[in-house]
């Protein structure tokens, strides 16, 4: 399987942008093994030329585990090729990119089911039964 | 004043699950350049927020501001215009006409008196305030009389903030900015031309946020987005670094993504944040486009010599550099404001 680091050593074709992030991944591994801590790199505060998103996106590749979210528009939730390293891409009710992030963690926040949303479902499943 | 529904109210009568609302909030991290380990404080405060009262001034402008801001692709423009914010008055956007417009202005200002927010786009006429009115009431007079019991101002675009094109050389109509005549209280440029639309929307959720506003540089602009220059952050940079120059629009330095230094680019001394942002929903900005930086969030671009001539010209760099006038704190944003705008006024007078 490709290392990060094996993927650190190739030729990167564009404007070297996509390398420090790679190494700030590697970095933010490091430290969910050692201290459990998550790490989150909001990609819409980089700079990016043509087509190096999409070469970061391709270099980190597709994990095991996907998932979409319908809430104020749609999210992809992605595991790259790299376990805890997840890809996340959030999307308007227009259809349009509104924030990409990567997320170096166990599982991001937004996949478990959050304590309002319980209660709430909750209430209605009493409803139903009533 | 009434009692508004706060923001968590809002989206949970939406129907908007938990999960919608941390991703609303990442967004809205992402909006305010914060971090994002801060979006536990920002999911705190937006559900405990109450909406705020905003009344939008159009003086002598294109419109060109508010396409920038309705075209925003924030997940929550749409909501914050219209859930988040209580946009009370907006020539373009409301429906009310003539004497009702007026008077839903005279409402909004009595019912959220000294809380309510004042957005300016375009400059103001004052060789001949008749040059441009609203209702028979002059540009002038409606700004002093609409801001006298707001919070603050926000000048939206170039126009409001620095004069603009309106107050290009030779500036027929005495065009002035919103901070040449509002002294008395804090006044937020958003410059540009148009200013990109998640500045605005940052400056308003902020606002709605923390009921703060932004810290700001010497030219009363959010050092959030304006306290990098665009050269800092372009990624041509690694070019400019080797002096590899596009020489011409065509030749081989442009067809390779080269440096546009040498074409007129006004990167180096341009504070704004469309190297990161981006225009169109993040798709480009000028330079990845191949064209040179306009300089269009600085003081009176208009007038600092070609759009085509390098910066080495001498022409454009009028000695107003941000010179690490970083503003700490509100307090001391808008001494730096003010102070710019001293600058600003001496500037045009000079100019
Ligand atoms: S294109 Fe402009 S902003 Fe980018 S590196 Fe060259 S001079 Fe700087
Ligand atoms: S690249 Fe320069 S001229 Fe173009 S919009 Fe951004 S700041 Fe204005």
């Amino acid at each position: 399987m490709t290392t990060l680091e094996g993927i650190q050593g190739a030729a990167f074709p564009f404007h070297g942008n996509v390398r420090p992030i790679l190494n700030e991944v590697i970095h933010a591994i490091d430290k969910l093994l050692d201290t459990g801590e998550a790490t989150t790199i909001d990609l819409a505060s980089l700079p990016f030329g043509p087509g190096e998103l999409e070469h970061l996106e391709a270099t980190l590749g597709t994990g095991e585990l996907s998932a979409k979210l319908d809430a104020l528009g749609t999210s992809r939730i992605r595991e790259t090729a790299y376990p805890g390293v997840w890809w996340l891409e959030h999307r308007n009710a227009h259809d349009e990119v509104v924030g990409r992030y990567l997320e170096i963690t166990r599982t991001p926040e937004i996949l478990k089911s959050q304590d309002a949303d319980i209660a709430a479902g909750r209430a209605r499943l009493d409803d139903q039964s009533e | 004043m009434k009692k508004t529904p706060t923001v968590g109210e809002i989206l949970q009568a939406k129907g908007v699950s938990r999960r919608g609302f941390l991703k609303y909030c990442a967004t809205t991290a992402s909006i305010l350049a914060l971090p994002p380990s801060m979006i536990p404080r920002i999911a705190e405060a937006i559900e405990n927020a109450r909406r705020p009262s905003v009344i939008w001034l159009s003086f002598q402008e294109c419109t060109g501001c508010t396409e920038s801001l309705t075209r925003s692709a924030s997940p929550t423009v749409e909501g914050l215009i219209f859930d988040a914010i209580s946009l009370d008055y907006h020539h373009t956007l409301q429906a009310a006409a003539g004497d009702q417009a007026e008077a839903a202005r005279h409402a909004a200002m009595e019912e959220n008196d000294g809380s309510y927010l004042v957005l300016v786009d375009g400059s103001i006429p004052l060789a001949n305030p008749g040059y441009s009115t609203i209702a028979g009431i002059s540009n002038v007079d409606m700004l002093k009389e609409t801001v006298a019991g707001a919070a603050a101002v926000v000048s939206i675009g170039s126009c409001a903030a620095f004069g603009g094109i309106p107050g290009a050389d030779p500036n027929p109509t005495g065009a002035v900015s919103v901070m040449d005549i509002v002294t008395d209280k804090p006044v937020v440029n958003v410059p540009g031309c148009p200013p990109i639309p998640m500045v605005m929307t940052a400056v308003l959720t902020q606002f709605l946020t923390f009921g703060t506003l932004p810290d700001l540089d010497k030219h009363g602009r959010p050092m959030a987005f304006y306290g990098k220059t665009i050269h800092d952050r372009c990624y041509r940079r690694p070019f400019y670094e080797q002096g590899r120059f596009a020489e011409t629009f065509d030749d081989e330095g442009a067809k390779a993504g080269w440096c546009l230094y040498k074409l007129g680019c006004k990167g180096p001394i341009t504070y704004n944040a469309c190297a990161t942002t981006k225009w169109n929903s993040g798709t480009s900005f000028p330079i990845e486009s191949g064209h040179p930086c306009l300089g269009c969030s600085e003081p009176n671009f208009w007038d600092k010599g070609g759009f085509y001539e390098p910066l080495s010209t001498g022409k454009f760099d009028s000695g107003e550099r941000l010179a690490g006038a970083a503003a700490a704190g509100v307090a001391l944003g808008v001494a730096a404001a003010a102070a710019g705008r001293r600058k600003q006024s001496k500037f045009a007078k000079e100019g």
